[in-house]
């Protein structure tokens, strides 16, 4: 960025062609890069507040990186990780891992197909299919869906541990909520650019709105949001794996309960098993997504 | 006289609609079983109750001068562990995705690239999907165990995950472009570092630091999930809060927090925008 910075030199060179011998415009000098700093700019004044946000950053943090950084850190972190080893692999327990990453599974299968469903059933509202529709329920719908996607995964289910005590239910239907909220945006977004075409004729020979929307919009996007859908549900078996990090089943929960009680043989099976689990389903998305476009 | 047949009344998909559907139950069922999915307890009077006295302490919402300046402070933070994490993540990400970028191999250029640089280059991409592909709260979880409690672990967590995820995402950018001009550059002698800067990075230039924008909203994000395992921040206040049932903090910093989400979002929106 610096290169070939003279400040001496104009920031305007198209002053400068009445000077020149030649008055072909081809003959003009190449612009010289701008000035590093000027007070028009306005990259310069956000590069600026850029790095002063970093640095407030950093300052009010107050990072213990001397304790991180120490011998004595280095050491702890030496002996906390050979506690892992070895990994408890006796049959009872493995039998429980693998109990435990069918839940996640469960979870953030049930969670993705019930956010499917709620999901359509608010982006109808937060639609305009046609012109000459009203849609007053399409704003509110929208800001409904926006509080559903800007809350997280976890966050929900710390909320409705409270409502539906601890256990893969509370997960499950925290990733129902915050999948809602995503699903159902980019439901409405697919539903509004689907062609105008067909429902416009079926309403033209007067069919309801149910059978226009069953017989002409659904069959148009429903491939759309079948790919949106697979895509959240592979998001959610991330999503669920952590989950149960604040009691909400799955993996997650017996990793902090095994974590929280120092039994670290359990925890890196767990551990094994969740980054097993995460690498199968990006492995097998990278391969599925290879295979569709190839 | 009409010698055509009157169109069928019904749908004559309806069976297979229908077979789906039945299809669909019965796989959902046993998933069904396994997340103890059983919406009838959040009705049960006892359930209720709680929820209902939960929901009840909401409103009014927390304000007290006091705890309104403590959400002030921990969002200050919640912000500023993303930043730095989002730095270090920078600084972690640059240096691998420029290892692992295959256009600026000097040795591809005659045919096969040599086979020590090749191998290089996959170990590299190996490290960033093995960096990227544990999940950050994990990464929190060990950290919180070795610094302990607050918002080092949280930065630690989001620099190792996002390192990874930006870095393959960087390369993967790299590499997607049109390689023509640094093919040229590299082929004429200059440096592979040269080659970079006046061939590869005015191309991406705008992809990448539209990418890291989106990821650093992100981050703001997951510093928050963080903040429930002990990381520091608004999500470690609203973790405390919602143990101790009081409903009127959680509703403060739930709407501070979607607040701090969306204005995220715009910035985020309104400078990849002005990006192009």
């Amino acid at each position: 960025m610096s290169t070939g910075n003279r400040p001496g030199q104009g920031l305007q060179p198209s002053a400068q062609p009445s000077t020149l011998p030649s008055a072909l415009p081809s003959a003009l000098p190449p612009p010289l890069p701008p000035r590093l700093w000027s007070a028009h700019c306005r990259a310069c004044w956000f590069g600026l507040a850029l790095l002063l946000l970093v640095v407030a950053s950093f300052w009010s943090l107050n990072l213990q990186w001397a304790q991180f950084l120490s011998m004595e850190a280095a050491r702890s972190m030496g002996r906390f990780i050979a506690e892992f080893f070895p990994p408890d692999l006796s049959p009872g327990f493995l039998h429980k891992v693998a109990r435990g990453t069918w839940e996640t599974l469960a979870m953030s299968a049930l969670g993705t197909a019930l956010a499917a469903g709620a999901g359509l059933a608010l982006a109808l509202p937060a639609s305009r299919l046609h012109a000459a529709e009203t849609a007053w329920a399409r704003a509110p719908t929208r800001a409904l869906l926006n509080l559903l996607r800007a809350v997280p995964e976890l966050v929900w289910a710390g909320l409705l541990l409270i409502a539906a005590g601890l256990g893969p239910f509370a997960g499950t239907l925290a990733l129902a909520v915050h999948t809602t909220g995503v699903l159902g945006r980019l439901f409405a977004e697919t539903l509004e650019n689907a062609p105008p075409g067909p429902g416009a004729a079926l309403r033209a020979q007067g069919v309801g709105k149910g059978m226009v929307f069953l017989y002409a919009s659904l069959p148009q996007v429903l491939p759309q949001l079948l790919s949106y859908t697979l895509y959240r549900w592979e998001n959610n078996i991330r999503a669920a794996a952590v989950l149960g990090v604040v009691g909400a089943g799955g993996l997650g929960q017996m990793l902090s309960f095994h974590m929280g009680l120092f039994q670290m043989g359990k925890t890196a099976t767990v551990l094994g098993a969740m980054l097993l689990l995460v690498a199968l389903v990006d492995s097998l998305s990278y391969a599925s997504r290879r295979w569709l476009t190839r | 006289m009409s010698t055509t047949l009157a169109p069928p009344r019904h749908d004559p998909a309806w069976s297979g609609r229908l077979f789906w559907l039945l299809a669909a139950l019965l796989l959902l069922w046993p998933l069904v079983v396994a997340t103890e999915f059983k919406p009838w307890t959040l009705l049960a009077p006892a359930n209720l109750k709680v929820t209902g006295q939960f929901l009840a302490t909401f409103l009014p919402p927390a304000h007290s001068a006091e705890f309104l300046g403590m959400v002030a402070r921990e969002t200050w933070r919640t912000v500023a562990i993303a930043t730095a994490g989002m730095v270090l993540a920078l600084l972690l990400a640059i240096p691998l995705a420029l290892l692992a970028v295959r256009v600026l191999s000097v040795s591809a250029l005659s045919g096969r690239m040599a086979l020590r640089s090749a191998w290089l280059r996959q170990l590299v991409r190996w490290l960033l999907i093995g960096l990227r592909s544990v999940p950050e709260l994990v990464w929190a979880l060990v950290f919180v165990r070795v610094v302990g409690l607050g918002p080092t672990a949280g930065v630690l967590a989001i620099a190792l995950t996002y390192g990874g995820m930006l870095g393959k995402v960087y390369a993967e950018i790299l590499e997607s472009g049109d390689a023509h001009a640094t093919e040229t550059l590299l082929r004429n002698g200059s440096s592979r570092l040269q080659a970079l800067f006046y061939g590869l990075l005015p191309q991406n230039a705008g992809e990448l630091t539209s990418y890291t924008v989106y990821r650093w909203e992100c981050a703001i994000r997951s510093s928050v999930v963080l903040g429930f395992v002990g990381a520091g921040g608004l999500g470690q206040q609203m973790d405390n809060s919602m143990k101790m049932f009081n409903g009127a903090e959680v509703f403060t910093m739930l709407a501070v927090f979607v607040a701090l989400v969306a204005l995220a979002d715009q910035v985020s929106a309104g400078l990849r925008k002005a990006l192009g």
